[in-house]
Formats: C-alpha cells, structure tokens, sequence
C-alpha cells in the first residue's frame, strides 16, 4: 500500500538544535530517502516562498504565501510503499519532525 | 465465529452478511436434517462458502464489463473442523489507537460484544444514525488506512494493550445503560481477554476492578443519592462476585502486576474488607498517585490518611493540591476541617462546594454537610 507522509513542524526547529542533534536529524532524513520503501521524497523550501494558485472566472489569481497560515508548516513530503499502517506509522515516527514538536501526518494514496 | 470470518475475509461488512447467510441457512435446514455434530464449524465452514461464491460471482461480474478486479480474498483449503480462534486479533483491530476512540468503542461492542447498534446508540444516548455513521467511519478507516488485523508484535503490544484496556474500561465507566447493561458488557469483554491472554497482569486487574466495583452497585446508591462506602448496606453486594474478583487480582498479582488497574483493584479489595486497613489502602493511593501524576487520586491518598486517623497530615496534602474548580476537593477539606473543630472554616469550605454542585444528588449531600455542622 501507498501511503503519503507529511512533515508538519514550526519553521527553523533543526536549525535551533545543538549540532549533534542537527547531525542526527540529517542522518535520519538520509536513511529514510535511502530506505526501499521511499518512493518519493521532497523537502520543501521555506513558506515564504510559496504561491497560492487559483482559478476564478477564466482568470488565474494567486496570491503570496502558503495554504494555510499556521504555526506549523508543511515542510516536506514523502510517498512510501509499506505492508500495512502499522508500517506506515513505524517510519513515520523516525521522521525527525515528530519527535522535535512536529507531527508527521500519514495517509493512505488512492490507487491508481 | 464472525471474529475468524473478519480474519479470512478482511471485511467486516462481508463477513456480517456471510454470517447472517449461514444462519439463514441453518435456520432453513436442521429443524428438518437435524443439528450437525459441530454446528460452529458447519456454521463458519458454510459462511466461508457463501462468501468464496459470492467474491467469484462479483470477479466474473467484474471481468466481463472490464471493471478493476475485486481484491483478492486467499481462497485456501482449510480444516472443517477447525475454526481458528481470531478474537484477540479482532479486539486488537477494534482498538486500534488510529481509529477515533468513539469509533474503537462503538467497534469494539458491535463485532466483540455482539450488541445491535440500536443497542449501542441508546447506551451512549446517540441516535441510532449517528452511531451507524460511527461504526461506519471505523469500518472504512480500517479498511482504506490498511489497519492490519493482527495481534501487535513484542514491541508495540504494551501501548496497543492499554489501549484495548482503556476501551474496556471506558465502556464499563461511560455507557449510560437504560435497558443495556454496557457495565456487565465490559465485564465480560474483560474476562474474553484474560481467557485470550492468561499471562498478561494488568488484563487480570482491570478484570478484577470491574468486578469488585460492579458487586457494590446496589448498595451504591438510595434512590437517587449516593451512599458512601462506610453507609454501605453490604447485604446488598454480591458477595460471589467479590471473591470472583479478588481471585482475579490474586492471579494479577501472582504475574508481577503492579500497574494502574492492578493497584486500584487493590485498593477496591481492601475497601471490601470488615475493617478497612486505611493505612494500607493510603499506601496503595501513594503507590497509584506516584504512578499517574494525579492530583485527584492525591485527594483519596489524603482521604486514607484521614481514616487512618491523622486528619491534620491528610489537610497539609489537601491544601498542597491544584483542585480549586473541583467540587470533591472542597467538601473534602470541609470534612477535614470539621474533624480538626475549625467549624467555621468548614462552613466556608462546603458553601464552596456547593457553588460547584451541579446536580441535585450532590446539592442534597452538600447541604446536608452543612446543615450537621
């Protein structure tokens, strides 16, 4: 099954942590688009620099920012090939994100 | 039986209609042939059936207008006689903590309880559409979410057993009964996972909680008041479930627990007791508040020690609580402050009480504090 995993955390957390804990944090990160599950993986520039795009009336409007304006930001994303949830939620929680205040959000893809 | 069908056909909705099928069955022919030697295996043997013919059915419907195929149910060979006890992996499924809890609960008394959900809706004063949309957001969770049906392995089997704990518990604590005795429900939920896991302590102590608390309830209240332990009119216990469920924390004890059920039902058993050993009882409360962090079972370690005859210490501990929007808090320190003569500090204390009183049951018992001061 495929399953979307997405990292939701307060912008610049790694970046506040002492160096030995930035260093494992980059290490988990490579394990997990190493791992053969990860299909995919992206991580995301900062939500300054995104774009909200619609729409309306035959016309394209956008507008500066993310989605949603909230503390926690998706900072990136990353599609896995697991068994079951159980799988799903076990590389989930070695997302650094979730355990530094973050939460990794983890749902099933529609399949094609 | 509907547990080893959900196992085989990982579909509750499937293995609901192949059951209600066999029955039907059943229903149809043994007035007639007669009842088969092991009517439960003649039941699920039949169930299966049905289901594998009503999947190839729906997968030659399927290939002929070119549809996606069905997904694969493993059609193997199985032994007749033979049905493959899958309740602890059901009850591990139902309580999954991924699936929200109303919907575990809900579950939980629909595939384990086998309650209808009309039943289940009035136990929690829902209607019944609102609890067929519970049970049906569950089902749909479990089944695109991918939730295994499996029993946790070694690492996750603690966190995942105090969740089916927690279930448990909270069925016999929250349903607000009527007709359905969802008390006597959790019960017996509780002793279906003792028999399916005999080793695991706390199981055997949340068991033994259940049944000591539940052997008390006739005696708990009058009319509509309550009646505190010490009033008690202990005729009115059911004395056989008392030591059914004190055998219970015994086997709990004999495997090393000492977990949060286990202490509580401990604490349950010594309150059953012709003398109570307060102190006892309040070293059981500090054992449990350690445990917990709470400062309510703090309040009840103090209450103990009140009993046990040192009602100053018992006020220092109360007074060092963060209880204030806590009505038993303040008749607490009212009671305390009474039997240390200090009547109109008592006074104060139980008018506190009363602003927080929200039922007439407690207003009654308030007042009548007060009025004995």
């Amino acid at each position: 099954m495929q399953y979307a995993l997405m990292f939701y955390a307060e912008p610049g957390y790694a970046e506040a942590l002492p160096e030995a804990e930035r260093a494992e944090v980059r290490a988990d990160f490579a394990a997990l688009v190493d791992d053969p599950r990860c299909v995919a993986s992206a991580q995301l520039q900062p939500v300054e620099t995104a774009t909200c795009v619609r729409v309306a009336g035959g016309r394209t409007l956008m507008t500066d920012g993310p989605f949603a304006d909230t503390k926690e930001v998706l900072g990136g994303i990353c599609l896995i090939e697991a068994a079951n949830l159980d799988e799903a939620i076990e590389l989930a929680a070695h997302v650094p994100t979730a355990r530094f205040g973050g939460v990794v959000e983890v749902r099933p893809v529609v399949p094609r | 039986m509907l547990a080893s069908l959900v196992g085989f056909l990982g579909d509750f909705d499937k293995a609901e209609d192949a059951a209600q099928e066999a029955f039907a069955i059943a229903a149809e022919r043994w007035p007639a042939s007669g009842v088969p030697p092991n009517p439960g295996g003649w039941l699920t043997t039949t169930a299966r059936n049905r289901a594998i013919d009503r999947i190839r059915r729906e997968r030659t419907l399927a290939e002929k207008i070119r549809l996606l195929p069905a997904p694969e149910a493993v059609i193997d060979e199985f032994d007749d006689t033979v049905i493959k006890d899958e309740r602890l992996e059901l009850i591990f499924t139902c309580c999954h903590p991924a699936l929200p809890l109303d919907g575990q609960v809900a579950l939980t008394l629909r595939a384990l309880g086998g309650l209808e959900t009309a039943e289940i809706a009035r136990a929690f004063l829902v209607s019944e559409e609102t609890m067929k949309r519970r049970l049906s957001r569950a089902k749909v969770k479990i089944k695109a979410a991918g939730i295994p049906f499996a029993v946790p392995g070694a690492q996750l089997l603690p966190d995942r057993l105090d969740a089916v704990l927690a279930v448990i518990y909270l069925i016999y604590n929250e349903g607000y009964s009527g007709r359905v005795d969802l008390a006597a429900e959790a019960i017996r939920l509780g002793g279906m996972l003792t028999a399916l896991m005999p080793d695991e302590p706390e199981a055997h102590g949340l068991l033994a909680l259940m049944m000591i608390h539940h052997a008390r309830r006739r005696a708990r209240f009058s009319g509509e008041d309550l009646v505190l332990l010490g009033d008690q009119d202990r005729s009115l216990w059911d004395h056989e479930q008392i030591a059914a469920g004190r055998a219970e924390l015994d086997r709990a004890v004999a495997r090393g627990g000492r977990g949060a059920y286990v202490i509580q039902a401990a604490i349950a058993s010594l309150q059953t007791a012709g003398s109570i050993d307060w102190p006892q009882v309040a070293e059981m409360y500090r054992r449990l508040a350690d445990l917990t962090g709470s400062p309510v079972v703090e309040l009840n370690r103090a209450v103990a020690v009140a009993q046990a005859g040192d009602p100053a210490a018992a006020l220092a501990a109360v007074e060092r609580l963060d209880l204030d929007g806590y009505l038993y808090l303040h008749s607490t320190r009212g009671e305390l402050l009474r039997r240390l003569g200090r009547h109109d500090e008592a006074r104060a204390a139980y008018r506190r009480a009363l602003e927080l009183a929200a039922s007439a049951p407690e207003r009654r018992f308030l007042t009548r504090r007060l009025e004995e001061l």
